[in-house]
């Protein structure tokens, strides 16, 4: 992707945005659902004043759903730990990220692309390197204490292929033919039937990370946008009922044994599942810090996730992707754009937690499928590479790198690609073990021999 | 059809049902049952072999009865594509330009001129049921994919990559799979140097090929050695042993929700091997016993789009259906990269969402003016809102059941009716083929 006039891609970001926004209101506060047992229990958030309302009890349709439904949604979540994955989209070049300033080597490999000797501020855990000046906001939050950085992470033999290696990072391991994602596995192992927001996909479709074998999981583009009466029509006197019989017919189809019918099924059900999960939080929410005004959708889906977190809605891991970061050429102005609003975004994100009082119960980790070759190429830009940059995000991570930077003096393989100083399967697993409390072995089948690094504090 | 399997079991109105959404854009009142009546063999051909194009219907509007602008306005060019599917006398045609979209998967949002992608679609359209040999040649010089993948940039001495290694990976031969190494990447980069040209201010500018620019010095790729241009380069690709099963492999996968066996994977192979030709291994496809025995496909937001509208016959009337259609997970010229579409994961709980609005959308607002109050009657009259499409009992029995419950707490006989127009359409029985 050379040129970065996003215009009309921002056009259309917006428009998907506000689809749905300042059209008829057709779902009057909280509809019950007609003719059944329903209970309803409300509690009023903490923060913000969110006056939030989770339906429970059994009998939802009295027919279709399952027992026990959204018992989940109430009482542990507001105790629940969550894992943020966010990944950088295309390859983020981690080399002008976290920049070599002080090697001369650097400035032979990248004659245009480099950054000044002077650009950014200094990086305090190893006096080689600068952050990029985009990434000002992960550096404050870093000298902080609170950014655990990954300098080179990857995996023997890289792979170069950006989905291929997307897959890897996503499956949790180095194989082509897993169709479960590394935090699918941990839902199946510890979700229920009943919780599609325990594995929450802020985007336009599902975060392969997040893919289960056996429980619900959601998508949703933000937080407060999942209503469902048709824009531009005038209101069906029967709206909600029909929704709740498309979940009811969904429902039945889900125990086909044709996997096309089920699958269909089961999403018209968890669907309306869903939008009775979110409660009033379909309708809006507050924040109370600023996040970066864009008309990208990450910084406004960061503030609905904070939102949700303190309402207590049941979130267990939630996953976001953000930029354009296969920056084969017009390098510069691609990463300062993308890592300013990334980095921005993260920052007014960890402020909303901490403003919450939510923190503690909260870490984001970011990653990409790859860094970016030693050198640049004749575009102004860098190609696929190997080892790149990730982060742990939190009040709770112990704020240490992970890994030494390797250089690029010695620090590239024969193909000038950089090599991994630390594994992907040992940043997951200590995730799961020292976050989820979860044993790594048991989700990632290639990480028994790796050792765990140390991420708590 | 050498050693691929052939179906032969009953070919009514649900196998004709299922050939006309997956090798078109679902059947308009009537068209299953008239498909029945000419046997597989012929009903496949009536698709694959269509006679000289045609449109048929009104031109395309928007909301305001103003013509659509596919160059200038943004979303027009999904509609001017979209109106091609709804009035086309040949949908198999669009079916495969839409193929070749997600497999060349190029996006206005790298390439930024609708009228170069436009220009890519009438290649695909071109070139549809033809020769994937045609296809590569054409899609390797084509402008757009050139902005996209940065083939304007791959200059001699200092390569840009990014073409020539998604030629390999999702082009022709497949990743993971032994047919490449990464020096046959750099090298292949090496011999697709020289073109240029770049889109300025939307305009396509000066697209060209620059000897200047190209690499005159020995490339290895694949073992061979030789000074190779950008046709060697598609040469190599083809003559590849490991690119016909590539080939048959993923274009199976647009049609058949299962993998194919070694034996069909064979069969299509040594159907396609060294003749490159679309249109015999698509028909072997719609004609093997996996296509009409296995499991159900969900429907690509844009196939649903255009096959409700169709069942309607309704056109292009509003501009509403490319958001509606981003919102269901496929905008057209915009792609999530250039892997293309996930087509086995169509469906999560946001994409119901732009689902579910398509389908209210398509039956619009208006209200019959009586409606039975007879719960069954209303069921019939729903079915045969939208073409009367077959219905699973599982999917009636359900409907009639909401309609006596809704009409016995007082609700309006119409309002049943068109709830049931809405639950016809979003059912797990027309979301899937």
């Amino acid at each position: 992707m050379s040129c970065y006039d996003c215009n009309r891609a921002d056009l259309l970001r917006r428009a998907v945005a506000r689809a749905g926004k300042g059209l008829p209101e057709i779902e009057p506060g909280m509809p019950l659902p007609a003719g059944t047992g329903l209970t309803r229990r409300e509690f009023v958030s903490r923060t913000a004043g969110l006056a939030l309302a989770v339906y429970g009890g059994s009998a939802l349709t009295g027919r279709a759903f399952d027992e026990g439904i959204a018992e989940a949604a109430v009482a542990p979540a507001s105790q629940q730990k969550v894992l943020v994955t966010i990944f950088l989209n295309g390859g983020i070049d981690g080399l002008n990220v976290l920049f070599p300033a002080g090697d001369p080597r650097y400035y032979q490999l990248r004659p245009n692309i480099a950054l000044p000797q002077t650009a950014g501020i200094p990086y305090t855990e190893d006096s080689r390197l600068r952050w990029h000046p985009a990434a000002s906001g992960l550096a404050a939050l870093h000298d902080a204490g609170k950014v655990s950085v990954i300098p080179a992470v990857g995996y023997a033999n890289s792979n170069q292929s950006h989905f291929t290696s997307r897959h890897y990072y996503e499956v949790g391991a180095t194989d082509a033919s897993l169709r479960t994602g590394w935090l699918g596995r941990y839902l199946d192992r510890v979700g229920t039937q009943d919780n599609p927001l325990q594995g929450l996909t802020l985007d336009v479709s599902l975060h392969p990370s997040l893919a289960t074998a056996s429980v619900p999981v959601a998508t949703l583009a933000a937080a407060d946008q999942y209503t469902f009466a048709p824009p531009g029509l005038p209101a069906h006197p029967l709206e909600a009922s029909i929704l709740q019989e498309a979940a009811n017919i969904g429902a039945a189809h889900a125990k086909s044994s044709d996997p096309g019918l089920a699958t269909a099924g089961s999403i018209a059900y968890d669907s309306h599942h869903l939008f009775y999960e979110l409660g009033n939080f379909k309708y809006g929410f507050q924040s109370p810090v600023q996040y970066p005004s864009s008309s990208d959708p990450f910084p406004h889906r960061l503030a609905g996730l904070a939102a949700m977190i303190a309402a207590g809605l049941p979130l267990r891991v939630v996953g976001l992707t953000v930029g354009h970061f296969d920056t084969h050429a017009t390098e510069a102005a691609v990463l300062q754009r993308d890592l300013q609003l990334a980095s921005d975004s993260l920052r007014a994100f960890q402020a909303d937690l901490e403003a919450r009082g939510i923190a503690d119960r909260v870490i984001t980790h970011v990653w990409s499928e790859f860094g970016r070759r030693g050198a640049e190429n004749a575009s102004g830009g860098t190609d696929h590479g190997s080892a790149g940059i990730g982060f742990l995000i939190g009040t709770r991570v112990n704020g240490q790198q992970l890994g030494e930077h390797p250089g690029v003096t010695g620090g590239l393989d024969p193909s000038g690609n950089l090599v991994p100083t630390s594994d992907f399967r040992a940043v997951y697993a200590a995730l799961l073990e020292q976050w989820l409390d979860t044993d790594g072995n048991a989700i990632l089948p290639e990480a028994s021999g790796l050792q765990r690094p140390a991420l708590l504090r | 059809m050498g050693g691929v399997p052939e179906y032969h079991g009953p070919f009514g109105k649900q196998q004709a049902e299922r050939l006309l959404w997956r090798a078109g854009f679902g059947a308009r009142a009537g068209e299953a049952e008239a498909l029945t009546k000419l046997g597989m063999k012929h009903a496949v051909h009536a698709l694959t072999r269509p006679a000289p194009y045609q449109l048929i219907g009104p031109a395309p509007v928007d909301e305001k009865g103003r013509p659509i602008a596919p160059d200038d306005a943004f979303g027009h060019d999904h509609l001017f594509w979209l109106d091609r599917m709804v009035r086309t006398n040949a949908p198999m045609i669009e079916r495969m330009a839409f193929i070749w979209h997600d497999w060349f998967a190029t996006s206005n949002q790298g390439v930024t001129s609708q009228r170069l992608m436009l220009n890519q679609n009438e290649l695909f359209r071109g070139n549809a049921l033809g020769s994937f040999h045609d296809i590569l040649l054409d899609v390797t010089q084509d402008p757009a994919m050139l902005v996209w993948l940065n083939g304007n940039q791959n200059v001699k001495g200092n390569p840009n990559e990014n073409y020539g290694r998604e030629m390999m990976e999702l082009f022709t031969l497949g990743a993971n799979r032994g047919a490449y190494t990464e020096t046959d990447v750099r090298e292949n980069a090496r011999a697709l140097t020289g073109w240029q040209g770049s889109v300025v201010a939307q305009q396509p500018t000066a697209f060209t090929f620059n000897p200047a620019r190209h690499d005159t010095g020995n490339k290895t790729i694949f073992n061979q050695t030789g000074n190779f241009d950008w046709t060697d380069s598609c040469r190599l690709c083809l003559n590849h042993p490991l690119h016909p099963s590539f080939f048959v492999t993923k274009l199976w996968s647009y049609f058949v929700p299962t993998p194919p066996d070694k034996a069909t994977v064979a069969g299509l192979s040594e159907l396609y091997a060294g003749k490159w030709l679309v249109r015999p291994v698509v028909e072997a496809i719609l004609t093997h016993p996996d296509f009409y025995n296995g499991p159900r496909m969900v429907k690509p937001p844009v196939v649903l789009n255009a096959g409700l509208l169709r069942m309607r016959n309704r056109y292009i009337d509003t501009s509403v259906w490319w958001s509606l259609s981003a919102q269901a997970g496929q905008q057209l010229f915009y792609p999530p990269d250039v892997g293309g579409w996930d087509f086995t994961r169509w469906l999560d709980t946001a994409t119901f969402r732009g689902r579910w609005f398509i389908a209210a959308i398509v039956q619009g607002a208006q209200t019959p003016s009586g409606a039975p109050s007879d719960p069954k009657a209303l069921v019939q009259n729903a079915i045969a809102f939208w073409a009367s499409p077959t219905i699973s009992s599982t999917t009636q029995g359900l409907l009639q059941e909401f309609a006596a419950a809704q009409l016995k707490r007082g609700a309006a006989p119409t309002d049943v009716q068109t709830a049931l127009y809405r639950l016809v359409a979003s059912s797990p029985d027309l979301q899937t083929a």
